[in-house]
């Protein structure tokens, strides 16, 4: 107790400085669970907090985390042609996604968590913990190669018009973390759109597609005098990418020449493990579905919104399937969970408890309208290769509604009892 | 319909389903398959879509002739009903209630059937217990004066004829005034036997409905019935549209009714005559049927009554969720609930012409050395009741630990309550107690215990985590068996829209229904005050 009486002294006082109150309360909260008892009301309270329900999200992110850091490195060999086992030179493909993923984590944090500390101490009230998970989702959804500067932008825009605008946490309409994207989507498409964007460190500019490691060269050479010492495969020079290279993601090639040209590039085992190009933390399916699983199982996110944004994808899918008008709607509809981020989508963005439906009728509604709207704009779409993320942002426009018709039709049955 | 039939229409459809699809494996071609499964299932929605309509017209059918369970007018399956436990055997035929949401909290220190001795000599009536008394009653006692029990204290200002009397005989000691001289106590000190005031025999038979009325109020037993849906005292004028007991207590620690009426089951008969008498409608009794035990004689037995069976989790012995299921309360409706032992004080009133407030009180939680029953009075005294008995750093309190009332060890209990629980006070930090995997009480799968299997708990005071906006959703109805949203409710009080807090259900629900939603609400916000300020909105402006 003596450590914890010499932190409570440092506490800063909330009238002359409140924004060092501010971020001295979050850290303390951070520290320790506060000592604070119920009054009036229950007298015994769940276990479960914010704070905690935050935190397995993002744990249940870890393993897209780790793969997503494994993957961006692996890419990147791919595209140079060597290292091409999975397991090959897994220090070089882990180091060099790091060198891509810590630095967007950091920016991610630091806008979002600057942002959120500011408003916090503005309102005068305690620091809410729903940045964590869409600062850990925001990394998993970009391009590995995003430039921070526009990260950082699009950070910004996001935690203040899409979340702060409307009243802070729990009361944003759209998906924090999608808000995000779509800025970086339609301010920039140029950085998360195209073959080109997918696969980290490759410079595209000359008319020869050559390596580059940008401002992060001199980590490579630090670590390769560390692994030359240990006999371990290095960096070395910068390299040139082996002819034919491309870094279409499936989508891409499925939305030109159907599922063919999909399984000339892929096979269906590489998509489903995910050692395809595409977002950091999207291509891996078994690690997300695992992420879901833990979700389900703790309560925190809907199993309803999944199963039924299932159903609606697998449906379309059928649908498209039966009208074979082109060859993108002759994708086999199981194979659209193959390709892309859907089930990325359903397990961490369609679950986001504030913007879904917050009624379970409407939460089997609002999923199913994201498994068809966005394989409608999947597939029926030529200028967006993939869905989700517009489908969801539809739907959370669509979530009050939602609920509205069914709490009328509530209040309607409990009147007509009169 | 009876179960026969879908259980041929369902076999018969998954005939069919089988039949279509292996047929279509015959040809290789996946897009045939896939066109002939469309094929089947547009096939089967229509049928469904067709029996879906037959359904809703035999329930229209069923409603226009006066049934109230439509539900059980359906084609289709209930497929929840296959699901249940095989009925306990003492229910028989009856036909139960199950109510799959709620949760039983298991905590430590459930009263074990003993009485235990105590010697109460303080009892204090709090005027706060009862609702719609209005802030300043008028005191007819004085610090000082020898009561009889029975004898008046006070009463309504607005309707004289509401008195509430001593329950025990002895001196006033204090009569204590809070905010505004609105009286908050009067504390009696007692005699070591109670001397009773006598009233009139009187002849249940012959008498009309006015003359019960003014008995009951004369002997100080006409508060023990509340009226919902605001939880006040009863209308004297109006006659309810039904009267509901709970014959049983689903909350934690709560006492076992079933050792509270035994003998005093002749007590308890005479309270349901008289009830009776009172409406309009019915008096509804709610039974427990997932006990391992069936219920006492008194209630299965009670005649001159309408027995409900209810299976379920806590809050399926709340009075107000019983009603949800029986007879909902309706926009301008009113109905009158009792505890057990209300009803067991009027039977005694007819049966020998006294005010018996006596009341069989649970003691139960962790923080108590020994557990058991106390018999005492209404208002008893806690310091004698715990005396030697509770454990430092505990929190007293009068009622069961979703919606009791935090007590002083200098405190009373409350009228209405017939438990006292204690548990220990959460005051202290604990290092990453967000993070770390603890044992802890929670509806949530983030706790290891979930894996472990059912823990008891000596659950604490602490929040558990800082308030927070709303941000989980569905998370209140798997606590609430009613068919409402609560959590939209609460917005709609929030935002104090009456006529969406009237249309989502609020006159249907008192604080003790929603307190188990408070227990699992991860953003900590107060649900039972804020239910409170929206019932007292829409009471005000009636």
């Amino acid at each position: 107790m003596a450590f914890i009486d010499k932190i409570k002294q440092l506490e800063p006082d909330k009238k002359k400085s409140p924004f060092l109150h501010t971020v001295y309360d979050g850290l303390f909260t951070f520290l320790y669970q506060p000592a604070t008892v119920n009054k009036g009301g229950v007298h015994v309270r769940d276990g479960i907090d914010l704070k905690r329900t935050m935190a397995m999200v993002v744990l249940a992110m870890q393993l897209c985390y780790i793969f997503g850091t494994y993957n961006i490195g692996h890419q990147h060999f791919l595209a140079l042609g060597i290292h091409e086992g999975y397991f090959e030179a897994i220090h070089l493909k882990v180091l060099f996604g790091l060198t891509k993923m810590l630095p967007i984590w950091i920016v991610t944090h630091v806008v979002g968590l600057g942002v959120e500390f500011y408003f916090a101490y503005k309102k005068g009230h305690a620091i809410e913990e729903g940045f964590l998970v869409t600062g850990a989702l925001i990394p998993l959804i970009m391009p590995p190669d995003i430039p921070l500067w526009i990260l950082a932008i699009a950070v910004a825009f996001a935690v203040l018009f899409a979340k702060e605008a409307f009243g802070g946490t729990g009361m944003n309409i759209w998906n924090i973390a999608l808000v995000a994207r779509v800025f970086v989507f339609f301010a920039y498409p140029g950085e998360i759109s195209g073959d080109n964007s997918w696969v980290a460190g490759l410079d595209f500019t000359n008319g020869q597609v050559t390596t580059d490691y940008g401002g992060s060269g001199w980590v490579m050479g630090l670590f390769d005098k560390l692994w030359a010492s240990l006999g371990w495969t290095t960096f070395g020079p910068e390299g040139v990418v082996v002819d034919g290279f491309s870094g279409a993601t499936p989508l891409a090639l499925a939305a030109h020449g159907g599922w063919e040209a999909v399984t000339q590039k892929y096979s269906p085992s590489e998509l489903w493990w995910g050692v395809i190009p595409g977002s950091i933390g999207e291509t891996s399916k078994p690690l997300i579905i695992i992420g879901a699983l833990m979700l389900i199982i703790m309560r925190i996110a809907s199993w309803r919104i999944m199963l039924s944004m299932v159903l609606g994808c697998a449906l379309t899918g059928m649908l498209f399937n039966a009208w074979g008008f082109n060859a993108y709607m002759n994708v086999p509809w199981i194979y659209h969970f193959y390709m892309g981020s859907f089930f990325f989508a359903m397990a961490f963005m369609a679950t986001d408890p504030v913007t879904a439906s917050a009624t379970n009728t409407g939460k089997w509604i609002y999923g199913f309208g994201i498994g068809v709207v966005g394989m409608i704009v999947r597939v029926m779409n030529p200028a967006y290769p993939e869905g989700w993320m517009l489908a969801i942002l539809f739907m959370n426009s669509f979530a009050p509604l939602i609920d509205y018709f069914i709490v009328e039709s509530n209040m309607k049955k409990r009147l007509s009892r009169v | 319909m009876n179960k026969t039939n879908y259980r041929v229409v369902f076999p018969t459809l998954l005939v069919i389903l089988f039949f279509e699809t292996s047929y279509a494996q015959t040809t290789s071609d996946t897009n045939t398959i896939m066109s002939r499964l469309i094929l089947v299932a547009i096939i089967v929605l229509l049928f469904g879509f067709i029996l879906l309509i037959a359904e809703k017209l035999l329930q229209i059918q069923a409603m226009r002739s006066g049934e109230k369970d439509i539900s059980a007018y359906s084609i289709f399956p209930q497929i929840r009903n296959w699901f249940h436990k095989k009925p306990n055997a003492y229910v028989r035929d009856a036909p139960i209630h199950y109510l799959k949401q709620g949760y039983d909290l298991p905590l430590n220190g459930e009263p074990e059937q003993q009485i235990l001795e105590s010697t109460v000599s303080r009892y204090a009536i709090n005027a706060m217990d009862f609702r719609g008394l209005p802030p300043i009653p008028k005191v007819i006692v004085t610090p000082g004066q020898e009561v009889l029990a029975g004898d008046v204290l006070f009463f309504d200002k607005n309707n004289p004829q509401v008195v509430i009397v001593a329950p025990v005989s002895g001196e006033v000691i204090e009569v204590n005034r809070g905010e505004k001289r609105a009286i908050s106590t009067v504390v009696l000190l007692a005699d070591k036997s109670i001397r009773y005031k006598p009233f009139l025999p009187f002849d249940l038979g012959t008498a009309t409905r006015e003359q019960i009325v003014n008995y009951m109020c004369e002997a100080g037993v006409w508060p023990m019935i509340i009226e919902r849906p605001f939880g006040t005292i009863a209308n004297t004028h109006q006659a309810p549209k039904n009267i509901f007991i709970s014959c049983f207590d689903s909350a934690p620690l709560a006492p076992d009714l079933n050792f509270v009426v035994r003998g005093k089951e002749t007590e308890f008969q005479k309270g349901l005559d008289v009830l009776n008498k009172l409406t309009g409608g019915k008096v509804h009794l709610g039974l427990d049927a997932s006990g391992t035990q069936p219920p006492s004689e008194a209630f299965t037995s009670s005649f001159g009554v309408e027995k409900h069976w209810f299976a379920g989790k806590h809050p399926t012995g709340n009075v107000g969720i019983q009603i949800h299921h029986i007879d909902s309360i309706k926009k301008g409706h009113r109905v009158w609930t009792l505890g057990v032992q209300e009803v067991i004080s009027i039977g005694a009133l007819f049966l020998r012409q006294r005010h018996e407030a006596d009341r069989l009180l649970s003691i139960g939680g962790s923080s108590f050395l020994t557990t058991g029953y106390i018999k005492t009075y209404i208002g008893a005294s806690l310091a004698d009741l715990t005396a030697n008995r509770v454990k430092e750093n505990s929190r007293l309190i009068s009622g069961d630990v979703f919606s009791g009332l935090q007590e002083t060890p200098q405190g009373y209990s409350h009228y209405f309550n017939d438990q006292i629980s204690a548990i220990p006070e959460g005051n202290h930090e604990t290092l990453f107690g967000w993070a770390l995997p603890r044992i802890m009480p929670t509806v949530s799968g983030v706790f290891p215990n979930k894996i472990l299997g059912d823990i008891k708990f000596d659950a604490d005071t602490n929040t558990n985590g800082e308030p927070r906006a709303f941000v989980m959703t569905g998370q209140y109805e798997p606590m609430l068996p009613m068919d409402i949203y609560p959590q939209l409710l609460m917005k709609a009080i929030i935002t104090k829209d009456i006529d969406r807090m009237e249309g989502l259900g609020i006159q249907e629900l008192a604080e003790e229904d929603i307190a188990l939603c408070e227990f699992a609400c991860t953003s900590k916000q107060p649900l039972q005050s804020l239910l409170r300020e929206g019932l007292n909105m829409i009471h005000s402006e009636s």
